[in-house]
């Protein structure tokens, strides 16, 4: 039996970007307010100091700051036909544990999404009718517009000191930016990062074939910034120990430090560390949550009740806890129906390989974990995806990162890997070869799913969730499609006709084995009709109203861009409304 | 066991069991290249007795690594595989003389080794190749299971050999014939144990000194990767399509 502790107002589950985000703006309410993070504490100081910050052993290959596959793991599939097995190591993606969650070791890419992007079904319908939606896609619109969103996205973008180059300033087109994005109101708050070599080759090359680059808006501060909550960012160091990594000189935006320190300044805010929540508790009529059950360090089952939850745990761990609480209807593929579960969605990707000449020195571990320029000219609704014969479209981009040999160690096509001439074929490719990719949209459809697993259980006795996943004609005809213009821009650098090596991440089945990205979409997602949503526009519960859910597991299906500035963005628009409306009068918002 | 060098290397193996010392030992060369003074002259003697002659500590008085982990025929068939993913050339010493071997222990000793952070609860089926790793096995069990079985493999094809016995080009055949899966071993599926240890070894040659391989950071060096103490800030602009490399890449150790 769970031994029951004194009632708290607030419970947020999880210490990552969405719960600190929301800790942050409820701390100050005076409410008490309760944290729970199931990793360990950690800061910069002193997790990330001194040269062991930059051990790639440790977080690129042991992946340090990643979830415990022996406590929680999720099961996987292709298919409904076949039988879900346990990711017993870390595969695809990588989520984070630890204070500051997957936000600590992040990249840093950060978005402001098309508006296209937040009415996928509307703006495809307006567009090209609505016979060009497959019959099994779930696409929906988000319940709200970019233009409802942007105030946030400034919030966010100035939070974590992003710098960047706008396009697009209220309306007015800026030189050097995205000629593409969604007006904003503002600047970024910090200039550009510096271009490496060979994204300046990646700039002209484009520009030659008559796209548009720019600047990766990146979380990597491009120089020494205080925030307007007071807090300061270190310019970044280009050391290319960033993805996968915590950074030595908070450079790197993260809630561990523009967050976590801002809420724990008011003393009704606590944060419990090493203590997993299992459950969310509902009254006997399931309309209620009556707090949460957690496992503490020790291993005991505690209960802590709560009058409001917020639950931030990513992706994968809010969609277990909503499907294992019994919180909304469970989603049934056979029917297409039910809300917990639904249209989860991951990233395509792909690319080309680069061949440069031997005078030509790319100093590949001069960088950062978002250091990159981009186009957008075949993302979203940018072009005519219809005539290209699906929905959606991806950014190609090139990226300077990491060349710390351990996991940057390329060869020229076709060497051996090891032996005679292995060495010789690493030298003589490490500071001429660099990479094109492609990072695409992937829709949602009525076979790609979470639901509980029937047999396997984490180390609390839970059942695991249950990934159904395959790539569907869609997205592999994207991957396809981009690969090609990877392949063009490479050949343009070159100088050489395109079809070189490289290619789409995968034609065929969708493999769960290899990293790919931390960019999971939906399971939970909001929107205005409650059969085909699990959130209203404010993320709350539509089912239980003391319950909202953040993160991308609410998006309704992913873009071809990475997930967290509108993750953050939807953060704040979400604390803002419990704030000014809900603690007013607590109930559903809509 | 048929021929004398074999012996000689287990009784060796065995000794160092003992405390006598056997593992890693770097050449002269990659000593030197250390700035350190070269402790023992370059190994003498056929491959297989590389890095068994030096008992002595080095210089210092600092104790050789052994092995913790890896029993003798295990350590001779690691030491065999590291030198020939990583034989000696103009670039590197070969991997055992820069600690791979030592390294490849460590780690299998170690949590990872044990699968600390898998998840190891059954049933255990074979599933898709999409499905991933689904075996019982820690990774230190799979290496293990996996060297008897390449081991049983190669006495079975050459008279009695152990893989680490065979000549370098029956070695590089076997090791050939493993990473394309052609042998099938009767305890672990081939391509898990081969990319399994073949990672270790990669990483073992890459990851910073501190975990004992890489001696003399000789892989960044061969590489010129000037190592985890830089900035970058200000020189990416200025050093754009100019090699920019430092005589000595810094280690964690380095810095420390
Ligand atoms: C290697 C990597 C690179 C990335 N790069 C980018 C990028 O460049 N751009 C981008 O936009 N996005 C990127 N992302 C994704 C980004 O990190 C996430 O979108 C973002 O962190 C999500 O915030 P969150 O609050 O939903 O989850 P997280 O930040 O992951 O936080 C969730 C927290 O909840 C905790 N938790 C989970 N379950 C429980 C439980 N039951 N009880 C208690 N605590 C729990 C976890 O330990 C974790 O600390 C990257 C992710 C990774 C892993």
């Amino acid at each position: 039996m769970a031994t029951k502790l004194p009632p708290v107002d607030v419970v947020i589950v999880g210490s990552g970007w969405t719960g600190g985000i929301v800790a942050k703006e409820l701390a100050p309410t005076g409410l008490k307010v309760v944290m729970f993070e199931r990793g360990r504490p950690q800061d910069t100081t002193p997790d990330f100091s001194g040269p062991q910050a930059h051990d790639s052993l440790k977080y690129s290959r042991r992946l340090h700051m990643v979830q415990d596959l022996s406590q929680e793991t999720i099961t996987f599939r292709n298919s409904m036909d076949q039988v879900a097995l346990p990711i017993r190591q870390h595969g695809f993606y990588w989520p984070g544990t630890n204070v500051g969650g997957s936000g600590a070791h992040w990249s840093g890419l950060t978005w402001r999404w098309l508006e296209w992007e937040h009415k996928m079904l509307s703006g495809t319908v307006a567009k090209y009718g609505k016979g060009i939606i497959p019959e099994d896609m779930n696409l929906q619109d988000w319940p709200l517009s970019y233009a409802e969103l942007e105030p946030y996205y400034d919030k966010f973008e100035k939070v974590c000191g992003i710098s960047g180059k706008a396009g697009n300033i209220k309306g007015k087109n800026v030189p050097g930016g995205n000629p593409f994005e969604a007006p904003r109101q503002n600047e970024y708050p910090t200039p550009p990062m510096t271009a490496s070599h060979t994204m300046m080759l990646f700039e002209k090359a484009t520009q030659n074939l008559g796209y548009h680059p720019f600047p990766v808006p990146t979380a990597n501060c491009s120089e020494d910034y205080t925030n307007p909550d007071g807090i300061t960012l270190g310019q970044c160091h280009y050391c290319g120990h960033c993805t996968a990594f915590g950074c030595e000189a908070n450079a790197k935006a993260s809630p561990h430090f523009l967050m976590l320190p801002l809420a724990r300044k008011n003393p009704n805010f606590q944060l419990r560390t090493n203590s997993t929540v299992v459950k969310v508790n509902l009254s006997s009529d399931g309309k209620r949550a009556t707090g949460v059950t957690y496992v503490d360090a020790r291993g005991r089952e505690l209960e802590q009740p709560a009058d409001l939850v917020v639950l931030g745990a990513f992706v994968t761990g809010n969609v277990h806890l909503m499907l294992h609480s019994g919180i909304g209807k469970p989603y049934d593929p056979k029917t297409n129906t039910g809300v917990i579960g639904r249209n989860y969605a991951f990233q395509g990707g792909g690319g080309a390989f680069l061949l440069l000449d031997k005078n030509t020195f790319t100093n590949p571990f001069m960088g950062s974990g978002a250091l990159g320029t981009w186009i957008d000219d075949f993302n979203g609704d940018n072009y005519d995806f219809a005539k290209a014969g699906y929905i959606g479209g991806g950014g190609i981009s090139i990226g300077s990162n990491s060349g710390d040999p351990l996991t940057y160690h390329p060869t020229l096509p076709g060497a051996p890997r090891w032996g005679k001439g292995w060495k010789q074929a690493m030298v003589d490719a490490y500071h001429h070869v660099a990479g094109i990719g492609h990072q695409g949209a992937v829709m949602s459809y009525r076979q790609n799913y979470f639901d509980l697993d029937p047999t396997y259980r984490d180390a609390f006795g839970r059942p695991l969730l249950r990934l159904t996943f395959d790539w569907q004609p869609n997205e592999t005809k994207i991957m396809t499609a981009h690969s090609a213009v990877c392949q063009e821009i490479a050949g343009e650098i070159m100088g050489r006709k395109p079809g070189g090596p490289g290619g789409p991440r995968a034609i065929g089945h969708f493999n769960s084995a290899p990293y790919q990205t931390t960019h999971n979409t939906g399971g939970v997602v909001f929107g205005d009709d409650p059969n085909t949503s699990a959130l209203n526009k404010y993320c709350q519960s539509w089912d239980v109203p003391n319950v909202f859910v953040l993160g991308s597991c609410v998006f309704p299906q992913n873009a071809g861009r990475n997930p967290t500035g509108p993750v953050g963005a939807l953060a704040y628009w979400t604390a803002e409304a419990i704030t000014k409306k809900y603690l007013k009068r607590p109930g559903a918002l809509v | 066991m048929t021929d004398e060098a074999t012996t000689d290397r287990r009784t060796l193996l065995k000794l160092a069991g003992l405390g006598l010392g056997v593992a890693a030992v770097p050449t002269a060369a990659a000593v030197a290249a250390q700035g350190e003074p070269a402790a023992a002259p370059p190994a003498a003697g056929g491959h297989d007795m590389a890095g068994m002659n030096h008992a002595a500590p080095v210089a210092g008085g600092e104790p050789r690594p052994g092995y913790v982990f890896l029993n003798p025929d295990e350590a001779a068939f690691v030491e065999a595989f590291v030198d020939t993913l990583i034989p000696e050339d103009e670039l590197t010493a070969k991997g055992t003389d820069l600690g791979v071997a030592i390294f490849v222990d460590r780690q299998l000793y170690g949590g990872w080794g044990n699968g600390d952070r898998m998840y190891l609860q059954g049933p255990f089926l074979e599933g898709t190749p999409e499905q991933g790793y689904q075996l019982r096995l820690t990774p230190n069990q799979l290496v293990t299971a996996g060297i008897a079985d390449v081991n049983d493999h190669v006495s079975a094809t050459y008279a009695g050999n152990s893989f680490d016995t065979l000549e370098e080009a029956d070695r590089i055949k076997v090791v050939t014939a493993l990473e394309s899966a052609s042998i099938d071993l009767p305890t672990v599926p081939t391509r898990y144990f081969f990319n399994t240890l073949f990672q270790l070894v990669m990483d073992g040659f890459f990851a910073d000194p501190i975990y004992g391989g890489n001696k003399g950071k000789a892989s960044w060096k061969m590489l010129g990767y000037p190592g985890v103490g830089e900035m970058y800030a200000d020189k990416i602009a200025e050093w754009r399509n100019r090699p920019y490399r430092v005589d000595e890449p810094l280690s964690i150790q380095d810095l420390m």
